[in-house]
């Protein structure tokens, strides 16, 4: 695992990268809906109002610094992932779902 | 309401509106030209929020008026008979002036949209109502900014001192009382304008203060844009801005 980086490079004379997960309605998981930059909290909240809650239906915002996700890598996909794949019983396929959900 | 009201309110929601137009007219110069694309759509969406206002409030008087238009309000009147305060004509300067311009009539605005949610002329308590909340984060923003520029670096502190010095003349205009303005506040349409200047001053002092800005000590306030009289800069901006529809008067879009 390591850091995402971006904002630890102290030549950049950029804002700090910032995520934004929006929550359209309240009991609903706030998703990720991209990123800006922004020199603090308060304003990476107003930014993330700007563009990406003016237009859409939202209740709730969050902003975290990109820097402060921890990441997995591409070198981490084989021993993560992969052993999930032949495990075909951790699935729960063998249920039948009810009228109107999906099961991907 | 009675012929006298009529003309009164007509002139009063000119001067409301052209702030508003003539405010949201200059942010919107900083289209494509704002120090970071985040601030560029900031900028671009309080204009629009002070665009649209304007225009409810220009409708409501080309309705007062009789046979014109919002449009026709905003195209082909000259700058003399705009009614808009000195200070939203202002140029926008360095981002400093900008943003100081924004929180001086911000605030004034937001206090006064405050008030008018309680006219007994419903369609304008009604647009006061509306626009409420849009204020709110307005003053928001420019406060936010206000510290930030303030308390920031020597370069952000000196420029946006030197934008308070030169924009403080602009400010006494908001809060003057006029017949129009007083016959207006006895039928309960409007308030008075000086009613505000108190919690204006208030919230002005404590803000720069935070900002480790100095307010400016009294001195001689400029006057005239409720009557027509404007500084140069209103002209040069009208041109730009009415040029298309008075080049093509019928045109559609």
């Amino acid at each position: 695992m390591k850091s995402n980086g971006q904002t630890a490079d102290r030549h950049n004379d950029q804002w700090e990268l910032w995520e934004v997960f929006v929550q359209a309605t309240a009991g609903q998981p706030h998703e990720h809906a991209g990123s800006l930059r922004a020199p603090d909290a308060e304003f990476a909240l107003q930014n993330a109002r700007d563009v990406f809650a003016r237009r859409g239906k939202v209740c709730s915002l969050w902003v975290v610094k990109a820097g402060d996700i921890a990441a997995s890598t591409p070198d981490d996909a084989k021993a993560f992932f992969d052993p999930a794949d032949d495990k075909i019983y951790r699935h729960p396929h063998f249920y039948k779902l009810p009228r109107g959900m999906s099961s991907e | 309401m009675d012929r006298s009201t009529q003309d009164y309110l007509f002139e009063y929601c000119l001067r409301l509106g052209d702030d508003l137009l003539v405010v949201g007219h200059r942010l919107s110069e900083w289209c494509g030209h704002a120090p970071i694309l985040e601030e560029d759509i900031a900028l671009a969406n309080i204009a629009l929020d002070c665009i649209g206002q304007g225009s409810f409030v220009l409708d409501l008087a080309a309705a007062l008026k009789g046979a014109t238009t919002a449009d026709r309000l905003v195209y082909f009147r000259e700058a003399i008979d705009y009614r808009n305060c000195l200070l939203v004509e202002q140029p926008n300067g360095d981002f400093a002036s900008t943003l100081v311009r924004q929180f001086f009539f911000g605030l004034y605005h937001h206090l006064l949209t405050d008030r008018l949610r309680s006219s007994t002329y419903l369609p304008l308590a009604g647009i006061a109502q509306k626009a409420f909340k849009e204020t709110e984060y307005h003053v928001r923003h420019s406060s936010q900014w206000m510290l930030r520029l303030g308390d920031g670096t020597e370069e952000s502190h000196s420029r946006s001192q030197r934008a308070v010095n030169d924009l403080w003349q602009f400010t006494g205009e908001l809060f003057e009382t006029d017949e129009i303005d007083s016959a207006l506040a006895g039928a309960g349409i409007t308030q008075r304008s000086e009613s505000l200047r108190n919690e204006w001053m208030q919230r002005t002092t404590d803000l720069l203060s935070n900002a480790t800005l100095t307010v400016p000590a009294d001195s001689f306030m400029q006057s005239g844009g409720r009557r027509g009289k404007h500084t140069e800069h209103l002209g040069h901006m009208l041109a730009e801005m009415q040029i298309v529809a008075r080049s093509f008067p019928e045109a559609t879009w």
